[in-house]
């Protein structure tokens, strides 16, 4: 009866997110009196998990599973929860955890709620609050089925962090075949992604071109954050789809959003709205992301950018 | 090649978001609806197949008859039938069910939805259908190519892209990227013209358990006035996100 995480890994390390959904996961057990189990495939220093409240981790080890695959993955998630008897599986909103999640919910005959950004307002009826409408609005959503599974938006539920050990056990799931193979990734290796970032800097068309983003990222390279743009940027090619957020492109729940040369369409808005604290530098004082933004510095870019530049290298300087 | 274009009919990007009987329901009210985007990336790309290999472009909705015109409008834009499962769409998990009966009876080979509807923001049908109907599945789908009962797709991942190969049959969750922005296609005349004669089939759906329930909505907070920092005194732009918002 144990809550089942699944905790992910790259690389054999542990990402953030997998605390976060620990700790999620933590908070639902209390609940329901019982004990956080995590599933862990092909990852390293287990243990780690027990500072976020897991008590077991079942630990897969999978040649098969080398590389995300989300039919593999999700029978070696499904075999886990019916090991442990889970009746609430609990995941991140990472593009592998959305990729796995409906597979699993068939799986498992289990209900399914995306994009959950609290606990569990009550158990009975097993009543979350996520957001909807791209982020423009919630919406309680209750499951009703048996078997529930929780998408647990990235960066809303934070880390809470127990003492705690987490004892490890060995988990051979049994994986048929896969169907869909990996044939090549392509990801710049030192940038961090959108999703992980907890900050984003980004740029819209004030910019001029495509030629004006060393800046951008030299600015995202100082705060250690990712690199984004919006819906024209990427339509007119000045930067790749992966970097577009908004409706119709990536969300963005960072910490720190800072809006560059971005008026402030509201499909932008929407995407970027989950981000806690939003920063807008622009010309004109009259664009809709100055009623968006918690901090505003009306001015030119072409200035603005580079000074916040040394300005910002002085102070990390002193950090 | 039998492909199934699903289409969610949703408010245009633009909409206000209100809600109405006590915040359960969505305001309809002066909302205009259109294809949902990240559906019409799918269905554009099946003209291309469509148009370069010869395949029949059937789409497909879940809901009541004020859906209708944005069938309409895929049949005008190229889809050769539609078809309309009179059902309210009340949780992705029936949706799902419903359009996997409409898979299993037609036979297709190819299933593109969109990765998630911009309403709901489920992102659960797509991935359903395929389990359900145990075909293969690649979600955040940014380019597809299918030769024969082989198909290569190169799917969105966080902080990049991968490249995978598969089979028929497939279900995709598509999204911009399989066709760009600009390729999507303003329905002409004569294509809404012909879009009249088209057949738009209604069914009766199956038996289908929702498996969630919308108990209700609620909007954001108001947001507090934007702080303005002169841009002659950056330094109390990081004073205020260093100490006040604590984000730096």
């Amino acid at each position: 009866m144990s809550v089942l995480v699944y905790t992910e890994s790259e690389q054999g390390k542990f990402k953030k997110v997998a605390f976060e959904v620990a700790s999620y996961a933590k908070a639902v057990a209390d609940q329901l009196g019982t004990t956080v189990t995590a599933i862990a495939i092909n990852a390293n220093n287990t243990s780690e998990l027990g500072n976020y409240g897991v008590d077991k981790v079942l630990n897969v080890s999978s040649t098969p599973l080398d590389v995300f695959n989300a039919k593999g993955y999700t029978e070696a998630i499904q075999q886990a929860a019916e090991k442990e008897a889970s009746k609430v599986i609990v995941i991140s909103s990472s593009a592998n955890s959305k990729y796995l999640a409906p597979l699993l919910a068939v799986g498992l005959n289990a209900g399914y709620a995306s994009n959950v950004i609290e606990a569990p307002s009550s158990t009975t009826p097993f009543t979350v609050k996520r957001t909807a409408f791209t982020n423009k609005a919630f919406e309680i959503t209750a499951i009703n089925t048996d078997t529930k599974i929780v998408g647990v938006s990235n960066n809303s539920f934070g880390l809470v962090e127990k003492s705690g050990n987490a004892s490890a056990e060995e988990f051979s799931p049994t994986i048929s075949d896969l169907g869909v193979k990996v044939e090549s990734v392509d990801k710049v290796s030192n940038k961090v992604s959108i999703a992980d970032a907890e900050i984003v800097v980004s740029g819209g068309r004030g910019l001029k071109g495509p030629e004006n983003w060393g800046m951008i990222e030299e600015l995202a390279s100082v705060l250690g954050a990712a690199t984004a743009c919006s819906k024209p940027v990427s339509d007119l090619g000045w930067r790749p789809h992966g970097e577009h957020v908004g409706q119709t492109g990536k969300p963005v729940a960072a910490n720190l959003y800072i809006a560059i040369g971005i008026s402030g369409a509201i499909q932008h808005l929407a995407g970027i709205n989950a981000s806690k604290v939003k920063v807008v530098i622009n010309t004109d004082a009259e664009a809709p992301f100055f009623k968006a933004a918690d901090y505003g510095v009306v001015g030119d870019a072409f200035t603005v950018v580079p000074r916040l530049i040394e300005k910002l290298k002085a102070f990390k300087a002193q950090q | 090649m039998k492909i199934l274009v699903c289409i969610s009919h949703v408010p245009d990007t633009t909409s206000k978001i209100n809600f109405t009987e006590g915040d359960t329901k969505f305001d309809t009210n002066g909302v205009q609806f259109v294809i949902n985007p990240n559906d019409e990336f799918g269905l554009t790309r099946a003209m291309w197949f469509k148009e370069k290999q010869g395949a029949h472009v059937t789409v497909v909705n879940v809901g009541g008859p004020e859906t209708e015109p944005t069938l309409r409008k895929a049949l005008a834009i190229g889809a050769d039938g539609a078809i309309r499962v009179n059902t309210i769409a009340t949780d992705g998990f029936s949706v799902a069910k419903q359009l996997a009966n409409v898979v299993n009876d037609g036979g297709y080979d190819l299933v593109i939805a969109g990765r998630e509807s911009i309403d709901y923001n489920g992102g659960m049908v797509p991935g359903m259908i395929a389990g359900l109907i145990n075909a293969n599945f690649v979600n955040n789908c940014i380019n597809l190519e299918i030769e024969g009962n082989n198909a290569i797709a190169i799917r969105e991942i966080d902080g990049g892209k991968e490249t995978l190969s598969t089979s028929l049959p497939l279900v995709i969750g598509g999204q911009k990227g399989l066709v760009e922005e600009s390729d999507l296609r303003i329905p002409n005349m004569r294509g809404i013209m012909m879009a009249r004669q088209k057949p738009l089939t209604v069914l009766e759906p199956v038996d289908a358990n929702n498996e969630t329930t919308s108990v209700k909505f609620e909007k954001p907070a108001p947001k507090g006035a934007v702080k303005l920092v002169s841009p002659d005194n950056l330094d109390e732009l990081i004073n205020l996100l260093h100490n006040e918002a604590k984000v730096i």
